[in-house]
């Protein structure tokens, strides 16, 4: 194979590796924008939680608890860590961003943004700002798979895999099941869904939980191939606010659908001029504004 | 968001009065409390204080009397301290020409993010300035001259006019007061114009203000740029004072920073930005000791502001004296 | 004011006032009906007849008065009790379908308030224009298809009060007749309907009551039997 080629393969697949950080985070925003036309900053922080809620399993809730030979593992925290984060975001849901429905949504934005800082600054004070490797990969992923170009971590494929059915999945609850069509109904007319006898309020309490629940689920992903770090959500909500702006954020498949794109695009941009690769997102975000204001899924403008 | 009620009080001929008065009052402290600041404080720290006071004031032009979130001011203030910087250091540019630059620069870079960030409005608005001035970030990084993590050290402060050296702590302090003086007068002269009454305006109610026959979006881009450029000021001046250029000043934390001394203060006050950015200039300095902690106190503050205090310490008092609309 | 009191009444609103935001839209309605009943809300634009259906859903801001509903008492209950507690139906102004819903999950949305509710097949057979475009998009229907799935959509919930806001409104002669036939053949099959209708020719031979409501009050009410005798009343509350 021409080396040009394999080198553009490779870096295809390490930036679908970072597509699928862009594409659950923009999804559950979306999902959560949708229902509660509440931009969640604290987004990225809750994948940083997440990541971390992964690696205080494993490495520290047993020296707390005096029991040195606890380490609870990569696959328990797979389910525990996105339902905490999950529950933490209902607690916001429930007692503060409540209380701003009815002002201007740039309130919400302001308060998600403050509880960013909050949980960033807890999280410097206990844990090494520059990060903490997490050491609970199971064995069962470790090693490496030939995909014919290259040698590809077997934990970075299963990462792919897995967002890619976890992607699935929600759209496809939101898209085609009952209690889909209650959050769309939801999503469009929220009043007339409470008096037809569903409890709205229960439901946007749900959704916001879900949301962060795949910020959480990203964070436990990330934790294996990223460093655990309280900056680490910060840097990549900035990302994903470009992502959603690129994307819009009517529709999910058109969140999925960017946050892989993007994340390969930026791979493939490495090959040509590595120093851009940072920018690269911010660039076609300053293009799509120029052509299509609206976003490329985005309905009007 | 003053109801009609609210606004009927403020347009009494006694309120204008005591509105009158108690505006009077402030400007008279403001001024007072400028010109004998070097005397209780360090000078260092009250420049620090008038820099940040006047990206405040810069600020709530868009916020407060706009009714646009600007997620990205840093770029503006963190941009233009370093081509004040470079010019001043590298180029040997004179101090005032050296703000000019920073300034120009960062009134040219408000006009490039503001005509793209007003093509969506509301939310998109906030989200694009971000991630427009996370750009200007990596240019930080990365750009030769910008020295990196490192920032940009050794900016001198030189001779103002060729003649008075600014590197007495004093000569710099009220040539600094001169130009937050200046800033804020200008500020203050935008919106008490015809032109600050349409920005109004479209805050109130856009798609009226459309209806009215005004050019929105002309209004909105050059509010943008005024203040992006004020904002630059408030850079440049700053990089002159510490002599070095960083990446904290263009970082999106900073960006937070300066909507928090803005909320704080009270958003759409003429004074209340200033209030608000000493507060959280002094509680990060004195509470410096306590490390990142200091990222939750602001981060709770933020939160305490949103939930129970939307209208900041100055429009609180402005409510309680029934002058809304004259502090 | 000329009421006669109902031995049952399955509904009985007495002073109810609403509010949305800080501007007050009602101020003390009064009005009842027995089961089985319809009686229609008569008045001009802005008079406040949606905004009594709203304030019954608990779709106003705030409201105050009483509502009685089978001898419970609903103002102080949660929006979202009302319909199964109460086993109201509601039909809303411009029909409220859903456009990111297919036809059949408008249909399934509305949570079941009580038994008896008709079955889809029931449903359809009722409105056949509806069976033909079961997995079209809620946008995609035309006025009178949305109307009848607006009307399909609460008769499956099981649901005995139906409170139907402007359903002919903006619809050709021949779908209103067909409602027509349908309202008539809902009431033979004892629900009883509040019907809030701009189309005085369409409620007339339906209603057993008519309440003429303006600037948020009940100034008239007007039994069936009236109705000959007081055309000119009406005429000139009806009268733009």
């Amino acid at each position: 194979m021409d080396p040009m080629i394999r080198l553009i393969l490779a870096q295809g697949m390490l930036g679908l590796n970072n597509g699928v950080f862009y594409a659950m985070l923009s999804l559950g925003l979306a999902v959560i924008f949708g229902l509660l036309n509440v931009v969640n900053f604290a987004h990225g922080a809750l994948y940083m939680l997440g990541a971390f809620l992964a690696l205080i399993l494993y490495s520290n809730l047993g020296p707390w608890l005096g029991l040195d030979a606890l380490h609870i593992g990569f696959w328990p925290a797979l389910v525990l860590a996105p339902l905490m984060v999950a529950g933490f975001g209902m607690l916001i849901e429930r007692f503060l961003l409540r209380r701003l429905y009815k002002l201007d949504p740039i309130y919400s934005l302001l308060l998600t943004f403050g509880i960013t800082l909050v949980l960033q600054g807890v999280f410097i004070n206990f844990f090494n700002a520059s990060g903490t490797p997490y050491p609970g990969m199971p064995d069962s992923l470790k090693g490496v798979v030939n995909l014919g170009f290259m040698m590809f971590p077997k934990y970075r494929l299963f990462v792919i895999v897995f967002s890619i059915i976890v992607c699935f999945g929600t759209w496809f609850i939101i898209e085609r099941t009952h209690i889909g069509a209650r959050l769309r109904a939801g999503t469009e007319n929220p009043e007339l869904v409470k008096a037809f006898g569903i409890n709205v309020p229960l439901m946007v309490m749900l959704t916001f939980g879900f949301g962060t629940g795949l910020a959480g689920l990203a964070g436990v992903l990330a934790a294996p191939i990223y460093s655990v770090s309280p900056l680490m959500g910060a840097n990549l909500i900035i990302v994903i606010f470009a992502v959603v702006v690129i994307g819009g954020m009517g529709s999910i498949l058109g969140a999925v659908v960017t946050g892989f794109s993007l994340g390969l695009i930026e791979g493939i941009t490495k090959v040509f001029y590595a120093p851009a690769s940072n920018t690269v997102i911010f660039l076609l975000m300053v293009i799509v504004l120029l052509v299509r204001p609206q976003g490329l899924f985005g309905k009007h403008g | 968001m003053t109801d009609i009620a609210e606004f009927e009080a403020e347009t009494a001929p006694e309120t204008m009065k005591r509105g009158r008065v108690v505006q009077g009052i402030m400007w008279a402290l403001l001024i007072a409390a400028v010109l004998i600041a070097p005397a209780l404080l360090y000078p260092v720290f009250a420049m620090q204080l008038l820099c940040f006071a006047l990206f405040a004031v810069a600020f709530n032009l868009l916020i407060g009397f706009t009714g646009l979130l600007s997620f990205g001011h840093a770029a503006f203030f963190g941009g233009a301290a370093y081509i004040a910087g470079h010019v001043l250091k590298v180029w040997g540019f004179p101090p005032i020409l050296g703000i000019l630059t920073g300034t120009l620069f960062a009134a040219a870079l408000g006009w490039l993010v503001g005509l793209l960030a007003i093509r969506r409005q509301g939310i998109y608005f906030a989200m694009i300035t971000l991630a427009l001035a996370q750009i200007v970030y990596f240019f930080a990084l990365q750009m030769p001259f910008t020295g990196g993590e490192d920032g940009l050290q050794g900016i001198p402060r030189g001779y103002l006019l060729g003649m008075i050296d600014l590197s007495q702590p004093l000569n710099m302090y009220y040539f600094v007061a001169a130009v937050f003086l200046i800033g804020f007068a200008v500020i203050y002269r935008v919106v008490h114009s015809p032109f600050g009454q349409v920005l109004q305006a479209i805050r109130e109610n856009e798609p009226r203000a459309l209806s009215l026959g005004y050019n929105v979006d002309r209004f909105k881009l050059l509010a943008f740029v005024l203040s992006a450029g004020l904002a630059g000021l408030a850079g440049s001046t700053k990089a002159l004072v510490f002599q070095f250029a960083s990446l904290t000043d263009a970082h999106w934390q900073m960006s937070g920073e300066v909507i928090l001394m803005t909320l704080l203060g009270g958003m759409g006050t003429i004074f209340g930005p200033v209030v608000g950015a000493v507060i959280v200039v002094a509680l990060q300095h004195m509470l410096s000791g306590i490390g990142s902690w200091v990222q939750v106190v602001i981060g709770g503050t933020f939160i305490a502001c949103v939930l129970l205090f939307r209208r900041g310490i100055v429009g609180e008092i402005a409510r309680m004296l029934k002058v809304g609309g004259w502090l | 004011m000329s009421t006669q009191t109902l031995t049952k009444p399955m509904l009985k609103i007495e002073g109810l006032h609403a509010w949305y935001g800080e501007s007050h839209v009602l101020h003390g309605i009064d009005l009842e009906l027995a089961e089985g009943q319809l009686i229609t809300l008569l008045g001009r634009n802005g008079a406040g007849r949606s905004t009594t259906l709203r304030s019954i859903m608990g779709m106003v801001d705030r409201r105050e008065g009483s509502i009685l509903i089978n001898g419970e008492e609903f103002i102080t209950k949660p929006a979202h009790r009302i319909s199964p507690d109460a086993r109201i139906g509601f039909c809303p102004e411009e029909r409220g379908i859903f456009a990111s819903l297919s036809v059949e999950e408008n249909l399934m949305l509305p949570p079941t308030v009580g038994e008896n509710g008709m079955s889809v097949e029931e449903l359809f057979e009722m409105f056949p224009n509806l069976a033909n475009v079961r997995k079209r998009m809620g946008t995609r229907l035309s006025g009178g298809e949305q109307q009848m799935l607006a009307i399909a959509r609460i008769l499956r919930t099981g649901a005995r009060l139906l409170l139907l806001d402007e359903i002919t409104e903006g619809l050709a002669p021949v779908i209103v007749k067909t409602l027509g036939r349908v309202i008539r053949d809902l009431k033979s099959r004892g629900y009883t309907i509040v019907l809030v209708e701009q189309n005085f020719r369409f409620a007339a031979p339906l209603a057993d009551r008519h309440y003429v409501i303006e600037h948020g009050e009940v100034i008239d009410v007007i039994e069936a039997a009236d109705v000959e005798a007081s055309m000119d009343r009406l005429n000139h509350y009806l009268s733009v």
